[in-house]
């Protein structure tokens, strides 16, 4: 190494930099190619539970898929239509696909690795973080909604709002339940909290409120209505093509992958291995354990995701208000009051 | 701490640089379009182009949801802080629990004005 570049990565800021851009690097990669395999594995289980076989000429099993899909994107011709407030219309994929990756910046995949936190940038302020960034997607299908023109994706978009707006609620109210139990924000903090107990057996009902809400933020099965294809034909991104569209369908399946992230961090202890001490493995192998923990209980979350997608029929547009207004609301609040009062009461016993 | 920051903000210029750059990518690798009369047109499932008038109106139920939505996001924000300071001023006194019952009944109680009105119900 030269030198000048050893004296310049001596700059603290530098080396902080340097850390975070190789982090970032690696987590934006992995996360591109979970995103490409997801959608695979969304094809070839939902054709298992339709007996049928799903896509398995490209490649073995069909591995080469999501290469010859991204190609094809690539590939189609770049129609922008005469009826779209242009800027707009091309705004909207960017700000629907941008929140996914920046809200992993606080989701810790492991612990530490060679002496190096393995999370991009640990704030104290973790979750507000998350939600306030998850919130901005709405834009994105509101504006591609609005911008297109036409009324299918306008009532998609507006639809969508709704939906997402109205989840939102009682999702940022069940993790109050979680905050009072650990009294941190912080979400490495949230996992060292669980080194012992999963917080899944501590707060069940504010866990059970996060995944149902979760599936509706995510636009999933059975709360797709923003996409609704038997009445909305494609919904909010009807009239997009090329990687335009290309740009919508990663998102939604980026929020997916990183929703089941948080749930993994939040309920069920993050990088933490059950039953097994890894501190007698040795630091490396107990940081890489721990990675890999993380990493099963993401893949076991995203195959629950389809599999719940292709097994549930989708709820209609008043049944959806009234289950988040009517009864994840109320019981979110209930979850607080409850769980603070358990806490008092331990606490000053 | 705000050294923190520097990851976040290189993440928010690798985002902004993945979005544009697919889309820039994309316009190069693409097939130039073929306009045509009917693909400038809005989709509408073969019904003439005069039908698809978008910017309809719309139920005022939507903005009641977004004026509820903004009243209990607001609240989040209040309960978190709350929340994390719990464990520590519980052993001083029952006063922070009193405190945030009195402050969620008063929106218990807005909550189920709104109820009785209707507002919840999404159609």
């Amino acid at each position: 190494m030269s030198p000048v570049f050893s004296n310049l990565l001596a700059q603290p800021g530098v080396a902080l930099a340097a850390e975070a851009a190789v982090k970032i690097a690696v987590v934006i990669v992995v996360l591109m190619g979970m995103v490409a395999y997801t959608v695979l594995a969304e094809r070839r289980i939902c054709a298992l539970i339709q007996d049928r076989l799903g896509p398995n000429r490209v490649g073995a099993f069909g591995l080469l898929q999501p290469i010859a899909d991204s190609f094809k994107l690539l590939l189609k011709e770049n129609v922008l239509p005469g009826h779209v407030n242009r800027f707009w219309y091309v705004l909207a994929p960017t700000i629907a696909m941008a929140p996914p990756l920046l809200t992993l910046a606080v989701i810790p995949f492991g612990n530490t690795l060679a002496g190096f936190n393995l999370v991009i940038a640990d704030l104290d302020v973790g979750v507000l973080w998350i939600f306030s960034i998850a919130s901005l997607g709405v834009y994105g299908i509101v504006l591609a909604g609005w911008a297109s023109n036409s009324k299918y994706p306008f009532l998609g978009g507006m639809r969508s709002a709704a939906q997402l707006i109205s989840y939102e609620v009682p999702m940022g109210l069940s993790v109050v339940s979680v905050f009072l139990l650990v009294g941190s924000l912080k979400l490495s903090n949230v996992v060292a909290y669980q080194a012992g107990t999963w917080l899944i057996f501590k707060a069940p009902l504010a866990f059970l409120i996060f995944l149902v809400s979760a599936f509706a933020e995510t636009n999933r099965l059975p709360f797709d209505l923003p996409e609704a294809e038997q009445e909305l034909v494609g919904g909010y991104n009807t009239e997009y093509g090329q990687m335009k569209f290309a740009l919508f369908f990663l998102a939604e399946y980026a929020n997916m992958i990183v929703a089941s992230a948080l749930i993994v961090t939040l309920f069920f202890g993050g990088w933490q291995v059950p039953f097994v001490r890894v501190e007698a493995f040795g630091p490396i192998l107990a940081g890489a354990l721990g990675v890999a923990a993380f990493f099963v209980k993401l893949l076991a979350f995203i195959v629950f995701f389809i599999w719940v997608r292709w097994t549930l029929p989708r709820f209609r547009y008043d049944q959806l208000m009234r289950l988040g207004w009517r009864v994840l609301l109320p019981l979110a609040l209930l979850n607080i009051v409850a769980t603070a009062l358990a806490l008092a009461l331990k606490l000053r016993a | 701490m705000i050294q923190d920051y520097i990851g976040i903000g290189l993440l928010l210029l690798t985002a902004i640089g993945f979005c544009g750059g697919v889309l820039l990518f994309s316009a190069l690798t693409a097939q130039k379009a073929h306009t045509n009369p009917a693909k400038d047109e809005a989709y509408e499932c073969g019904l003439p182009a005069a039908m698809a008038e978008p910017r309809i109106r719309f139920s005022v139920k939507f903005y009641l949801i977004a004026v509820l939505f903004i009243l209990f996001d607001i609240e989040t924000v209040f309960l978190y802080p709350w929340a994390v300071v719990f464990r520590d001023m519980i052993q001083g006194g029952w006063t922070i629990f009193v405190a945030m019952l009195s402050f969620l009944g008063i929106l218990a109680a807005a909550f189920v004005y709104a109820w009785r009105k209707g507002a919840l119900d999404g159609r």
